[in-house]
């Protein structure tokens, strides 16, 4: 075994590059469950955002566009499921679970003309000086702009539950929302708008995905990736800082295997695939475990019915 | 306004005619799909819906393969909807299937060349148990350690999809396989085919069973202590609670059953249309059989149907591909709306459209 070959620097560059679509979704996610909504879609609104974020990037040679695109295609998916919940009242779970299904089929469909095809670059951050220091350089200043946006809406999310009155108000829609109605706030349109929010982000990340990470369009190529930003933010325990350590964690791990199988390490490759979601499972039963803490944390009317008329 | 107004109690017409409803729906919106697709809609829902029992070349073929695509459909959404009912959502059925078929396909393989009629029911049960083997992981992180069942089934999917790559590559290739990722086949030996009994209409043994589980089902929901602690713990958790029901036996027996139902489906698979063990071997059963089972109602009889529907998009979807040159996934986009459009107009079960005036 060589293990000289893995150079850290490397690693580390394409440790955050792997985490930072699932980051983008999980941190969408937690707005919207901080609302008391449980969106299980998410899967279904990366994948449609990965296609549509590439085919109107390969359409416009404009990689922002696209990216754009995505987060109006993801919104789009969402609110479909938002007017389904919030409106027709239906159950979250099977409606989460319909989202999924039909994004996985739509984008198949959409994606068909678009397998093989090579999206425009993203540009990569070059500032003089820093962008050359060794190490650090590459670490810290040289990514395309999106590791940063997705960092800088960890932050602005926070921010926004924890300092401010609307986070006030979702975060207590999320609690009670019965409460929440009678103090006179619109629990449906503030829900409404978490989901779109939430939409929006992971369509963000499926076009981060199929621009940059990979960079191409292939079916079935979120592989699991919404299911895990689900899970991330379970294990955060609806900490938006946490998520980043969630996010990378997973990235590390991903990465770490994808390198051991190009090392040929004598273990089968299909057996080092497995280890993202059996890692993913660990760190979530851990969160899990101590019962009182997960049920603190929890936003108290998650997944629960809201019908102003009861 | 408009506005929702809570029913007294579930409307039973509603309960039957939503379903109906949302396939209508579907098939109006699926019309507009094939015709931005540039397509007759008329002639593309004909073909999906009619053809495969009236046309003339195809119609044979395309019935032989109704229930082969039921069977498995209905096994695994009876399953579900016993925990669906639970409020135990399994939604990783589809990797239970998979190491079902690992599980019976390995039993198979072990005594291969072995000759007797004692050999597939053994690969039956062990099929079962791998499945549900694989199903009371997330049941005992579930228990154990308050971990969310519907992630969790999910992940092992994934796991499962990768523990099939390695075995097809590894223990279970075939020995005679010019080194090609595959098992041997089960259907060229006797002992491990799985019998067909009715031809015209695909009805293999599996089939059979399948339908004898469905029967087993019912009278376990309607007519049996532990299906009635199932309903209430899924109708009023608390009252389950002072009822002196055990919760985490309610998630172990679904999880279980719903596990065992998969793992079978996929022993039947592999043992008789699939007929051997390939990375391309899941086609995605254990995700339909999620909108079958909601599309039945999560009620024995119903889901028998809405299998048979189900099945039939698959075909229909085949000959639009075959002769309209429709792509595969559409077929998986009219499938998600239908879920879609069911729960959407499932509203009308619990609550009535009434027009009130504002109150100011």
């Amino acid at each position: 075994m060589d293990f000289s070959a893995l150079n850290p620097v490397s690693l580390m560059v394409s440790l955050m590059i792997a985490a930072t679509p699932v980051l983008l979704a999980a941190v969408g996610e937690l707005v919207v469950e901080k609302s008391g909504v449980l969106n299980l879609g998410v899967e279904g609104m990366m994948i449609i955002g990965a296609i549509a974020g590439f085919a109107i990037s390969v359409e416009t040679s404009n990689p922002w566009i696209g990216m754009l695109a995505a987060m109006v295609a993801g919104a789009v998916l969402a609110l479909i499921f938002g007017f389904i919940t919030q409106f027709l009242l239906s159950n979250q779970v099977a409606t989460g679970l319909a989202l999924t299904l039909f994004g996985l089929g739509m984008a198949a469909l959409l994606g068909q003309s678009y397998t093989g095809m090579k999206p425009p670059s993203t540009p990569h951050l070059d500032i003089p000086v820093l962008s050359d220091l060794p190490v650090v350089g590459p670490i810290l200043f040289s990514h395309d702009p999106m590791i940063y946006m997705s960092i800088a809406l960890v932050a602005g999310v926070w921010y926004f539950l924890n300092r401010t009155r609307g986070g006030l108000i979702l975060r207590a829609v999320g609690e009670n929302h019965d409460a929440a109605h009678s103090l006179g706030y619109n629990v449906v349109m503030i829900r409404m708008g978490a989901i779109a929010f939430g939409g929006a982000c992971a369509g963000l990340g499926g076009a981060y995905l199929s621009l940059v990470r990979v960079p191409q369009w292939t079916e079935g190529m979120t592989a699991g990736a919404g299911w895990i930003a689900l899970a991330i933010v379970v294990f955060a325990s609806w900490k938006p800082w946490r998520l980043i350590l969630g996010a990378y964690l997973f990235g590390g791990v991903t990465i770490l295997q994808l390198n051991l199988q190009a090392l040929g390490i004598g273990i089968s490759a299909a057996y080092l695939s497995m280890t993202p979601y059996l890692i993913t499972i660990i760190v979530m039963v851990i969160m899990s475990a101590d019962r009182r803490r997960a049920s603190i944390n929890a936003p108290a009317s998650l997944g629960r019915i809201f019908n102003a008329s009861h | 306004m408009l506005r929702l107004e809570p029913r007294q109690q579930a409307s039973s017409t509603m309960r039957w005619l939503t379903p109906i409803l949302a396939v209508a729906i579907t098939m109006v919106m699926g019309g507009f799909l094939f015709a931005a697709m540039g397509q007759d809609p008329f002639q593309a829902i004909k073909i999906i819906f009619l053809d495969p029992f009236i046309h003339e070349t195809f119609g044979p073929y395309s019935r032989s393969q109704l229930l082969i695509k039921a069977g498995p459909l209905i096994l695994i959404a009876t399953g579900l909807s016993i925990g669906f009912r639970a409020g135990v959502w399994n939604i990783g059925a589809e990797g239970q299937f998979v190491m079902g078929a690992i599980a019976g396909g390995a039993v198979g393989l072990a005594l291969y060349p072995a000759d007797g009629i004692w050999v597939l029911p053994l690969m039956t049960i062990a099929g079962a148990l791998g499945g549900m083997a694989w199903a009371m992981i997330p049941a005992l992180l579930k228990i154990k350690f308050n971990a969310n069942e519907i992630l969790v089934s999910l992940m092992l999917v994934y796991v499962a999809y990768n523990f099939l790559a390695a075995m097809v590559t590894g223990p279970l290739k075939s020995p005679d396989g010019y080194g090609f990722p595959e098992s041997r086949s089960f259907t060229s030996v006797d002992a491990t085919h799985l019998p067909m009994i009715y031809e015209p209409l695909g009805m293999h043994a599996g089939v059979l069973v399948a339908l004898a589980l469905v029967i087993a089902a019912y009278v376990m929901m309607e007519r049996h202590l532990l299906g009635f602690q199932i309903r209430l713990t899924g109708e009023s958790p608390r009252a389950a609670k002072f009822a002196g029901v055990n919760p985490a036996v309610i998630v172990a027996v679904c999880l279980g059953i719903s596990g065992a139902l998969a793992g079978m489906a996929g022993l039947f698979e592999v043992t008789g249309p699939a007929g051997k063990l390939t990375t391309n071997f899941p086609v995605g059963y254990g995700f339909t059989a999620i909108i079958v089972a909601f599309l039945g109602r999560l009620n024995p009889i119903g889901i028998v149907l809405a299998g048979l529907l189900m099945a039939l998009t698959y075909i229909g979807g085949e000959l639009a591909q075959l002769s309209l040159g429709i792509p595969a996934a559409a077929i998986n986009v009219f499938q998600g709306m239908m879920l879609f459009f069911l729960l959407a107009v499932d509203v009308f079960v619990n609550y009535r459209l009434v027009w009130k005036k504002e109150v100011k």
